[in-house]
């Protein structure tokens, strides 16, 4: 495990049936470092956070747009970046407060952003209206886990 | 499979059977939007069972059926629920607004 760095880059429309996909990717490109269920179901989350919000706001779910992930791993470090080239964001430390949500009729939590910044262990939020939008975020693997933990649920 | 509705008397089950995401919270506020029309719902259940991943969007969702169920002086249950549903839940202070759902003590279904 934890054999020095990998790369991957993901692209797909932005559809909503796309989320359920880019948590499995970030699943599978993780599972070499041998989470255990917890961080699995962090990154997972997180990472369906970031997605939806490229797809429901960065988009307006057109399914014309492109969002684009990228992960990379050096040795226990992961970094997750989730782009978009869509509306972008006029108030990012507003959109960023928990509870606010520009979608209240479509019944949007407004806790997106928190989760990301509470699920992983660094959150930046890049965007300018007409700029896309990118996230990253990072998230460090326990080496310790190798043994212990894998069995755990 | 898609989540599935049930109606017994003026209750409605929702039987959540995969991720709760974006994707699937739109369907189940659709479905369940119809029903309360057409019904004179008190009280929803929320079956978790099948649930293994939920993100804040399940928290919009079962949010928006609290606000119903509050404005037609009813109650929303939840049951089933696993250990990463349950952490959601924590932190979003969801079990403040619901209850657990007991077969027995509600008469089954």
């Amino acid at each position: 495990m934890g054999t020095g760095r990998n790369l991957c880059e993901v692209s797909f429309l932005a559809l909503s049936e796309n989320e359920s996909f880019a948590r499995m990717v970030a699943a599978a490109f993780v599972l070499p470092l041998n989470p255990t269920v917890e961080e699995l179901a962090d990154i997972k989350t997180a990472i369906s956070e970031a997605v939806t919000n490229a797809i429901l706001h960065g988009y307006n779910q057109d399914g014309k747009g492109m969002v684009t992930m990228r992960f990379e791993r050096e040795e226990n470090r992961l970094t997750f970046v989730v782009q978009d080239n869509g509306v972008g964001i006029e108030n990012v430390e507003k959109a960023m407060e928990p509870l606010y949500t520009s979608k209240p009729e479509l019944e949007r939590s407004g806790m997106g952003f928190s989760f990301m910044e509470a699920f992983m262990d660094s959150l930046l939020v890049e965007s300018s209206p007409g700029n896309g939008c990118k996230v990253t975020m990072e998230k460090y693997i326990c080496p310790l886990n190798d043994e212990a933990s894998s069995e755990t649920d | 499979m898609k989540t599935t509705f049930e109606l017994n008397g003026r209750t409605l089950f929702l039987r959540l059977s995969e991720d709760l995401d974006h994707h699937n919270a739109e369907y189940i506020r659709v479905q369940s939007d119809q029903y309360l029309e057409k019904y004179p719902i008190h009280r929803i259940v929320f079956d978790f069972t099948g649930v293994e991943f939920m993100d804040s969007s399940g928290i919009g969702v079962v949010m928006g059926r609290y606000k119903q169920m509050q404005y037609a002086g009813g109650e929303v249950f939840v049951y089933g629920i696993g250990k990463s549903v349950d952490r959601i839940f924590q932190m979003s202070g969801l079990y403040r607004l619901v209850k657990e759902y007991r077969p027995e003590r509600e008469g089954g279904y």
